[in-house]
């Protein structure tokens, strides 16, 4: 059944895990499990967020939108870090499941950055009083956004995938550098514009009644993008193997087969 | 070196050669510079206020529209795969395009901008000022656009990918280049200026490294 | 129900919203990977056909 891809096949473990005809055997066993921690993970989470935990003394209610916007924070940027992890992955090993990986990582930061400037508009208009503050975490998240979309707008631009790995790769390289000096001179610039007005996260601890149903709902979304990963992976090998079989057929059907 | 100043040579002559390359870059320029006014309405004072951000988002935009102009030629003739085996290393060959990219679009700029602050209604002081931050900025903006154009060289329609890619990523220039002309009473200015010139350092420095890499993968 | 405050729909808005994108991408990651498994069974058979002829 599974179709033998080109790779350089050093005989570690590791590179047999990942192989992707046997990474499709092994992760299918893994995708129910999850499914369900992730869905139990929820059910704690939203448990703790509602009626598990008090109002904030300050906010009040509206510190349970904390515990959607803070996981989607954490995961816009963890998604990055899986991204360029696998970009790593994909120039110096030249590895199919880096790119794989890549690939399937991209839509779901974008969708987590997104859901992070959503909420956090929405938890902004309560206690800062506006849907949108120019401020230097928010313009960042923002600019994280429109890069992850560059990056989702190159892949589409490429037919020969391995080579769009590649490119993309580079790219993801090159955001990573570049993420941190976009934050500096966001930051610098909000700074210059608005003297301190803005209320800030940093500024009290946060209390223990709070960080429990933000830890429970960060493992969940975690959870929940673990899954999507691994699922879009599996169905991104699958299209490889599609298109290299409808290759193979437009061959056979031209006659033209050796 | 003598391989790398006939590169020089070469992409110097080619580029003049196409004038029209230079005229459409100042066009599109100065429109923009144009533009806004009328968008705005023609308010002298609010002009002036706004005519930093004008003059680099003018600046910005003509830059990024030159970037087929980089090493597109060059992977379309096929000179692109002769430089992967050239004596000289790809990165001094990026860097040798990157000068002279900046030669013919950051500098005829500059040229320009002497023609946008008047009808932006600054004032001499002003057009000093712009003049510097471009002399900074534009170095970093031409080695975003050579990663950009790295990046999509191999693209036959890369010409709308390359800008959407890069625009995040020239944010810093925009900020500290708006930021060098804008008001100097807590030193911000100065502030900025340094980060420009910093910025602008260190990804000429940087950029050769990724656009051969990003050349390498597609002339593969 | 529990009492939400008076900003009760901004909580009510983003809690929904994120699940209704986080909704839409499971269904549409299973959608993609239940046809992609379809198309790809389609293949495999054409091309078993194929090689036995």
């Amino acid at each position: 059944m599974s179709e033998v891809k080109q790779t350089h096949s050093e005989p570690g473990w590791f590179t047999r895990l990942a192989h992707p005809g046997l990474f499709l055997g092994w992760s299918r066993h893994i995708v129910i499990p999850l499914a369900g921690l992730s869905t139990i993970a929820f059910a704690i989470g939203l448990y703790l967020a509602f009626w598990g935990s008090p109002a904030d003394y300050q906010m009040g209610d509206t510190v349970r939108m904390m515990y959607v916007h803070v996981p989607a924070a954490w995961l816009s940027q963890f998604c990055y870090a899986l991204m360029f992890a696998s970009a790593i992955g994909t120039l110096v090993w030249r590895h199919p499941m880096a790119d794989v990986s890549q690939k399937a990582a991209a839509p779901l930061g974008a969708l987590f950055t997104a859901l992070a400037l959503f909420t956090g508009a929405l938890w902004g208009r309560p206690t800062w009083g506006t849907y949108w503050e120019w401020d230097g975490r928010m313009t960042s998240t923002l600019v994280l956004l429109l890069i992850y979309l560059g990056i989702i707008a190159l892949w589409r631009a490429f037919d020969d995938q391995l080579k769009a790995a590649r490119i993309v790769a580079v790219f993801t390289l090159i955001g990573a550098v570049n993420i941190p000096i976009i934050k500096f001179s966001v930051d610098w610039w909000h700074t210059l514009h608005q003297p301190a007005s803005v209320f800030r996260l940093d500024g009290p601890t946060i209390a223990p009644e709070i960080l429990t149903p933000l830890l429970a709902m960060t493992l969940a979304f975690s959870l929940l993008f673990m899954l999507l990963h691994l699922v879009r992976m599996r169905t991104e090998v699958r299209k490889r193997r599609v298109r290299s079989l409808e290759l193979a057929q437009a061959r056979a059907a031209k006659g033209a087969r050796p | 070196m003598k391989g790398l100043k006939a590169i020089l040579l070469r992409d110097l002559r080619l580029g003049l050669r196409q004038g029209g390359d230079l005229l459409t870059l100042l066009l599109l320029f100065i429109s923009v510079g144009i533009l806004v006014p009328f968008a705005i309405g023609p308010d002298t004072p609010l002009l002036a206020r706004l005519a930093p951000a004008i003059v680099w988002v003018a600046a910005l935009l003509a830059q990024l529209l030159t970037h087929d102009r980089l090493f597109r030629a060059d992977f379309e003739d096929g000179s692109l795969i002769a430089f992967h085996h050239a004596a000289i290393p790809l990165e001094a060959i990026v860097l040798a395009k990157l000068a002279i990219h900046w030669i013919l679009t950051g500098l005829p700029l500059m040229a320009a901008t002497p023609f946008l602050a008047v009808m932006l209604g600054m004032d001499m002081t002003m057009l000093g000022r712009a003049l510097f931050a471009l002399l900074l900025g534009t170095p970093a903006l031409s080695a975003f656009v050579a990663l950009s154009a790295s990046v999509t060289v191999g693209l036959k329609r890369g010409g709308l990918v390359a800008p959407v890619l890069i625009l995040p990523l020239t944010l810093p220039v925009l900020i500290f280049g708006a930021g060098m002309m804008g008001d100097d009473t807590f030193g911000a200015a100065s502030q900025a200026g340094l980060f420009l010139a910093a910025l602008s350092l260190a990804s000429v420095a940087l950029t050769p490294f990724a656009a051969a890499l990003a050349l390498r993968v597609s002339g593969e | 129900m529990i009492e939400l405050g008076q900003h009760w729909e901004f909580i009510a808005l983003a809690y929904g919203g994120t699940a209704l994108a986080v909704l839409a991408a499971i269904a549409w990651t299973c959608i993609d990977a239940e046809r992609t498994k379809a198309h790809l069974k389609v293949l495999e058979a054409a091309r078993a056909a194929r090689e036995t002829r």
